[in-house]
């Protein structure tokens, strides 16, 4: 890449992000909208909602522990926009990567989960302490089945810890590749929060849950951040799971199809399921989805072993 | 116009407060959000932290157990925020006037703590969700 087009590249690329953010969740409450036969939100829903936010009042707990309460969310924005130029650059630009990105990119997927216990638990409310649980129980369901789908992807790829090595190869057809890649979308749908596994947020039981205490611009940094989490965890099972962006601009439209496929999928696993408790949620994810990787693995191992791709 | 005027007009997050309905209204509110009638069209959403919100909808005639409730969800409503009077006796204690435990009406109960909150009233027994989008829309139309 020339120089010029390097630093265009860096210049683009934060607000580039956030702005693809806000229309994944616009696309997100447009798609539940008609799946729910109704005319939904205007395309620019999401910024003026974030716009109100930085313009309210922003109220702190008076137990609350101030500053924990204020860095959690700046916190959890920057592990997740690191996460997802770490991913454009992989996307676009393959060269010079590091070894091991997978290990931080898992890592840094963490951060805003992590940022969000901390900060519900810093602000002395109830109901955050309930959602803090929840949040506290479900990262750990998750965390296990995507880092065993990711072991099926490394096997598969034939024990690489680069991305960008991963990306060049494209695995998805393979049973072992499915199961992983299933599995590793509904750990993606819990990591958003969506639907199915929205626990922690419940609003209905639980008022908001771990974001009851936060108002004004805090509240559209968490938003900000979770628009962000929209681009970048699809982005990133495109690039593990699908094959990611190839070279050229047929390339880049099939990757961009790629992801808008994984976003709806998710959309529509959110439309169609009722809320699970906390409990039915780690049986799914350790057991079911335990199990069905665990046969992955030793699937991948034997198809590598025996060189038969399909396995 | 304010920036911040403007933004709160495009996306009014609503909180609900009972205080002391019969849940007449608050069957109505509910209906308000159904598919038939669509609101998020104009950003309206239901969250539910009055933290997060710019409306309250509030209904009922304020008994005396709920006003330190009504008075406590508003301090803790970030500002700018409306106060919407949804039904009869949220806007003047219907026909519970001279009930011994009312010591409502709502906006009596607001202005105690802030004498220059914006309240907007919605009569009606119940009011129709019609009626409260109307209200809506013509207090968004004045701000």
């Amino acid at each position: 890449m020339s120089v010029p087009l390097n630093v265009l590249f860096w210049i683009v690329v934060i607000p580039g992000t956030v702005v693809l953010g806000l229309i994944a969740s616009w696309i997100v409450r447009k798609v539940s909208a008609l799946v729910q036969w109704r005319v939904g939100p205007p395309l620019f829903q999401p910024f003026y909602d974030v716009v109100k936010l930085m313009g309210k009042e922003i109220l702190v707990p008076q137990e609350a522990q101030k500053a924990v309460f204020m860095a959690a969310p700046l916190v959890g924005m920057a592990g997740v926009l690191l996460l997802s130029i770490m991913l454009w650059r992989i996307a676009f630009v393959p060269a010079k990567p590091f070894v091991g990105d997978v290990i931080v990119a898992i890592y840094l997927m963490v951060l805003p989960s992590l940022a969000l216990i901390l900060g519900s638990s810093a602000s002395a409310s109830p109901h955050a302490a309930i959602g803090t649980s929840r949040e506290m129980k479900l990262v750990m369901s998750y965390e296990l089945p995507l880092v065993l789908a990711f072991i099926v992807v490394i096997i598969k790829t034939g024990g690489t810890l680069s991305l960008a090595e991963i990306a060049q190869h494209t695995t998805v057809f393979s049973i072992s590749n499915m199961l992983a890649f299933l599995a590793a979308l509904l750990c993606v749908q819990a990591k958003l929060g969506f639907v199915p596994f929205d626990i922690a947020e419940a609003e209905t039981e639980v008022a908001s849950g771990a974001l009851m205490e936060y108002s004004g611009a805090l509240l559209a940094v968490w938003k900000l951040a979770h628009a962000i989490m929209l681009v970048a965890l699809p982005l990133f099972l495109v690039i593990v799971f699908l094959g990611g962006f190839a070279a050229g601009l047929a390339g880049l439209l099939a990757g961009i199809g790629k992801y808008v496929l994984v976003l709806v999928l998710l959309i529509l696993i959110k439309n169609t399921n009722p809320r699970v408790r906390i409990d039915q949620a780690m049986k799914f994810f350790w057991v079911y989805c335990g199990i069905a990787l665990a046969a992955a693995i030793i699937l991948a191992t034997i198809g590598n072993y025996c060189v038969i791709g399909w396995l | 116009m304010s920036w911040k005027t403007w933004s709160l007009k495009k996306s009014p997050w609503v909180f609900h407060v009972n205080t002391g309905a019969c849940n007449n209204c608050d069957i109505e509110i509910v209906n308000l959000l159904t598919p038939k009638f669509d609101v998020e069209r104009f950003g309206i959403k239901l969250v539910g932290s009055p933290r997060h919100a710019d409306a309250l909808l509030v209904t009922g005639g304020v008994t005396a157990q709920a006003a330190p409730r009504l008075r406590e969800v508003y301090r803790q409503t970030s500002k700018p925020c409306v106060v919407f009077c949804i039904g009869a006796c949220a806007c003047d204690k219907g026909i519970f006037t001279t009930g011994y435990h009312m010591v409502g009406p709502v906006d009596k109960i607001i202005r105690e703590i802030d004498p220059n909150a914006i309240i907007a009233y919605v009569p009606g027994c119940p009011p129709k969700p019609e009626a409260m989008i109307s209200g809506i829309v013509k207090v968004l139309s004045v701000l």
